[in-house]
């Protein structure tokens, strides 16, 4: 069973089509799949529904298949960041769903590990809530939240082996996880695929098994907001 | 003299105890970090991180290491890191002691709304309404009135709600008041700030 293939459009050949709902790892642009998602833009593929906590910035990340005009809805808990899709959106050529942060990651995780639905009290009393349905435990009111079950993910990780083990750094680990888990395929890219037996079995993040094919490549990891202290100088 | 945004961040690090772990806001919220002294305060980001650290020197930036609002942040030896999915889990489950944040209004009845206005820029909720909904105790900071002057504190909302009844606290620049059974109850006014004044500056049942 060979994962691993020799650039992004190659990982992704056979399984874009148009109209499907694509789960994206990364918060911000941190962790983001920017070389899975570049090779969508070159595919061309259109109507796509992304499941993705941000939309990225108008020139990455997610941002740049919104100049292309190929995404038909975000599901998202924050698109602050992104003018491009502020005027599509206000316009009515973009379909928004917001969902909280926390129920946006537990839908991915849900749907990977075939819950098709879950309760929580985030959104009670808010518009979210509206149109769901409404249960009492203990006392305290939960809403139904539904479990996403992905065409596709995209995900980023640091390293992984050639049977798809994956290892995050810090805190690009994020949406990864389980956006990876909710896909019925999975592409992940990477900046170092390892050689089998050299990822300590016991801190592996993501199990290969949720990861079907596999990409090295160059990252530019951009930085959003650039934030330092200055050294106090003796 | 009503508090500054400092000495309002300084009321509300008093607020913390040895041992908590706690979700700070943008703004003044992030202030808070500042004044929490000798505490024992493990800091979350909601983005999959324990053991929040200051900003990096200038050229140890790294893009793999930011904070909710997206800044660039650094570890502490205490950080641990995880997903977002086991990040909310944490706060859906109760495991975060507290979360201090700001608002756009607060209920008498402990309504928050803090995440849109509607006709403007709506940017989206990211966290807020997991965060309200889980953890421990909400605590809000924010200042007692608008630019024109109006009550930030009110009998209702009149904004989208980020949360319903999840108010604990609320620490202003004119002082500190509890929601409880009935409206709000003042804890204490800040320096030079008299009862009458914070009373007449506020739109809700005070008690």
């Amino acid at each position: 069973m060979k994962k691993i293939y020799g650039s992004a459009s190659e990982a992704l050949d056979g399984v874009l089509r148009e109209g499907m709902l694509i789960a994206a790892g990364g918060f911000g642009l941190c962790g983001i799949p920017e070389l899975l998602l570049q090779a969508i833009k070159d595919a061309g593929t259109k109507d796509l529904t992304f499941a993705s906590n941000n939309a990225g910035v108008d020139d990455f990340g997610i941002g740049i298949l919104l100049q292309t005009r190929q995404v038909k809805k975000m599901i998202s808990s924050y698109v602050g960041e992104n003018a491009e899709f502020m005027r599509q959106y206000l316009s009515g050529e973009l379909e928004l769903e917001f969902n909280p942060q926390g129920t946006l990651a537990e839908r991915m995780r849900a749907g990977g590990c075939g819950i098709p639905g879950f309760y929580t009290k985030t959104g009670v009393g808010t518009v979210i809530a509206e149109g769901k349905e409404h249960k009492d435990f203990g006392g305290e009111t939960y809403i139904l939240e539904e479990g996403i079950f992905a065409d596709l993910s995209i995900v980023k990780a640091w390293k992984a082996d050639e049977t798809g083990n994956l290892i995050f750094r810090k805190t690009a680990r994020n949406f990864n996880p389980p956006a990876a888990m909710c896909g019925r395929v999975c592409v992940a890219e990477v900046e170092e695929i390892v050689p089998l037996g050299s990822l300590d079995p016991d801190g592996i993040h993501l199990p290969g098994i949720y990861v079907h094919r596999l990409i090295q490549g160059t990252h530019e990891k951009r930085i959003e907001q650039r934030t330092v202290r200055q050294k106090e100088t003796a | 003299m009503p508090w500054n945004r400092n000495e309002m961040a300084a009321r509300a690090a008093e607020e913390l105890e040895d041992g908590m772990y706690v979700n700070l806001g943008i703004g003044i919220p992030t202030l808070v970090a500042n004044y929490v002294g000798d505490k024992d305060i493990t800091l979350q980001s909601e983005n999959g991180m324990l053991g929040m650290g200051p900003f990096p020197f200038e050229g140890e930036e790294d893009a793999d290491l930011i904070n909710a609002g997206k800044q660039t942040i650094t570890e502490l030896r205490r950080t641990s890191y995880f997903d977002s999915a086991t990040s909310f889990g944490m706060i859906r489950g109760g495991k975060i002691a507290a979360a201090i944040l700001g608002a756009m209004e607060v209920a008498e009845n402990g309504d928050l709304a803090n995440w849109m206005i509607p006709g403007k820029l709506v940017k989206g909720m990211g966290g807020a309404m997991d965060l309200v909904a889980g953890v421990g105790r909400v605590i809000v900071v924010m200042d007692h009135t608008n630019k024109h002057g109006d009550s930030k504190v009110l009998r209702e909302c009149t904004l989208p709600l980020t949360g319903k009844g999840v108010v604990d606290r609320i620490i202003t620049n004119l002082g500190v008041l509890d929601v409880v059974d009935g409206g709000l109850k003042i804890v204490e006014c800040a320096d030079g700030v008299t009862e009458e004044v914070l009373r007449a500056a506020t739109d809700a049942t005070i008690v």
